[in-house]
Parts: structure tokens; C-alpha cells; sequence
């Protein structure tokens, strides 16, 4: 937090320098960040309302023991499902997912709950969706889904194979 | 626009909902909302700034040139490694991502860097490796790194 505040007033004091020695460039400067700005703005509250309300609401407990039960590919979409819903940063997904491997559950259905805890969480798709358009977030969302999946079952073989 | 309006009535709709099963715990939520909100802002502030400068001062040309087409394959492993190594919260990514392609960065530039920065963490590797063993962690991230470029890959070839 604090790192973040000192980094803002650093990028302020790059502004003001250079848009005093460069008066010219004034507009396109504040034009651009102005529209960048509201453009956040208008989705940033709702994004986190939707964040605050899935920690909440959606105990540990429950994803842990949905995650537990499902067998094969279902497992593997679950657990997809379970890691996109909006509840956090990656560093409270591992715990969860240590935990799950005690249980038993899937080497392949850790690996994309890990992958849609980073990558596909609906916050970051609705921000994704604002900036870069339905195209750009659809085609990287879908590609994303398929390269987990490959990437679980392609880990779980590798470490079987070093187990046999 | 629609994308503003879908997402707020979401948002309300969840709110009225969670509202009418637990308001002490809908009030937490919206603790925690705010809080987030708050500790956000400076980053947001900052990206703001950042992408003013750069549609102010760093030509077009530029930015082909190191992100862009012109940047070619060699230009891929450089974006990717860029991704997993800065901190950047995945959230205000997307306008940097956004400001880049404005200004001439390919889509697989962009889709990579994006991708690696949310799908890899050098800072967490080490908790990662605690948690899941060294190798789980290695192969997740290392496997992460090579989707990413594909998927980046794709992306350029499909949009």
C-alpha cells in the first residue's frame, strides 16, 4: 500500500515535469487518461461489491468439499468453475489446493483450479471485457479453458509416470 | 457501454439478494468491498497516468517496434518473461493492455503479456513450492509460460 502510494506520487511528479516542459502534448495527456479513467470507474465499484460478496458468502469449506468428491473430467470442471468465482488473490488459492491434494482429489483437477484461480476470475473477465472488447476477452477466456485442462492432464501424467 | 450496464445490475441484483438472505454478513462483504476499493485506487490512479504519458509521448512507432508486429518472434519471450516477472495486479492490466494496442502492440504481444502475468508468479513460487511441491509448482508455471505464448499465438492468428 504504501509502495503503491510513493509509486503515485513518483508518476505525478514525471507528469507535472513533463507536461510543464512539454505544454503542447497537455491535452492528448489528459484527454487519454481522463477517458481511461472513467472507463474503470464505471465497472471498479461493481467489480468489487461482486468480489467483497463471493469471499463472504462462499466458505473455504464448500469449494473444499465439492473439490473433493468429483471424479474424473467433472472434477476437472468444477474445480475450473471453482477457481474463476471472484474470491481473492493466488497466494490464498495454494493452502486450499495443498489441502486438496491431501484429500486425494486429482493432480489434473488441482492444476486447473490453480489456472482459473489466476487467470479466469470473473472479475478480471469483466474488467478483461471492458477494455479489450467481447472478441478479444471471449477467444482468451475459451483458449485459456483448453490449455488448463491440457496443461492438468499433462502434469498428472508426467508425475504418475515418475511414480510407477 | 452495455458492458457497464450488465455489470452494475449484476452487481445490484447480487447485493439485493445476499441483502434479503444476511444483511450482517452482507455488511461485511461490503467492508471488505470498500477496503478493496481503497486499496486499489492508488495503483489505479497511477495506470492512468502511466497510459496518459504514454499516448502523449511514446510514438506510434515505438511501440511496434518493441511490442508490435515489427517486434517479430524474438519479441515474444521477452513479453512473456516481462509478464511473469512485474507485479502488476492483473486488474489494471487490461487498460495498459488496452492503451498498448490503441498505440500499435500486437494482439499476441498483448495476449501473452497478459496471460503470464496473471497465470505466473515468481513472487509466490516460493509459497507455491512450499504448498505443492517443487514440482508441481515448477511444471504448473513453467507449463504456463509455454501456453501463454501459444495461446498469444492463436489469439494473433484467429483476431
Amino acid at each position: 500500500m504504501r509502495g503503491d502510494i510513493l509509486l503515485l506520487v513518483g508518476t505525478l511528479l514525471l507528469l507535472m515535469v513533463l507536461l510543464s516542459l512539454f505544454p503542447a502534448r497537455r491535452w492528448v495527456v489528459m484527454v487519454s487518461s481522463w477517458n481511461f479513467f472513467l472507463k474503470m470507474i464505471l465497472i471498479l465499484p461493481a467489480v468489487m461489491i461482486l468480489m467483497g460478496l463471493f469471499s463472504i458468502f462462499v466458505e473455504r469449506e464448500t469449494v473444499v468439499k465439492y473439490l473433493g468428491r468429483g471424479a474424473g473430467m467433472k472434477g476437472v470442471f468444477l474445480a475450473l468453475l471453482f477457481g474463476a468465482l471472484p474470491t481473492g488473490p493466488l497466494y490464498i488459492a495454494f493452502p486450499i489446493a495443498a489441502s486438496l491434494l491431501r484429500k486425494g482429489a486429482r493432480i489434473s483437477a488441482i492444476i486447473a483450479f490453480l489456472s482459473a484461480w489466476a487467470c479466469i476470475k470473473v472479475p478480471q473477465e469483466i474488467v478483461e471485457l471492458q477494455f479489450l472488447g467481447p472478441h478479444f476477452m471471449a477467444l482468451r477466456l475459451a483458449l485459456t479453458v483448453i490449455f488448463a485442462v491440457l496443461m492438468g492432464l499433462t502434469i498428472e501424467r508426467i508425475l504418475d509416470q515418475r511414480r510407477l | 457501454m452495455y458492458t457497464v450496464v450488465i455489470v452494475n445490475s449484476f452487481a445490484c441484483l447480487c447485493l439485493i439478494f445476499a441483502l434479503l438472505k444476511d444483511s450482517k454478513r452482507t455488511r461485511e462483504a461490503l467492508a471488505v468491498a470498500l477496503r478493496s476499493f481503497l486499496r486499489i485506487l492508488p495503483a489505479i490512479f497511477t495506470i492512468v497516468i502511466f497510459i496518459g504519458l504514454l499516448m502523449g509521448f511514446v510514438p506510434r512507432e515505438t511501440i511496434s517496434q518493441v511490442v508490435g508486429k515489427e517486434a517479430g518472434l524474438m519479441g515474444m519471450p521477452i513479453v512473456a518473461s516481462l509478464g511473469a516477472v512485474l507485479h502488476i495486479p492483473s486488474l489494471i492490466s487490461f487498460p495498459l493492455a488496452a492503451s498498448l494496442l490503441e498505440r500499435g502492440a500486437s494482439v499476441t504481444s498483448v495476449a501473452v503479456f497478459v496471460t503470464t502475468l496473471t497465470m505466473i508468479g515468481i513472487f509466490t513460487l516460493p509459497l507455491e513450492m512450499r504448498e505443492l511441491g517443487r514440482k508441481v509448482a515448477l511444471l504448473r508455471n513453467g507449463m504456463s509460460f509455454i501456453a501463454a505464448i501459444l495461446i498469444g499465438i492463436l489469439m494473433g492468428l484467429i483476431l
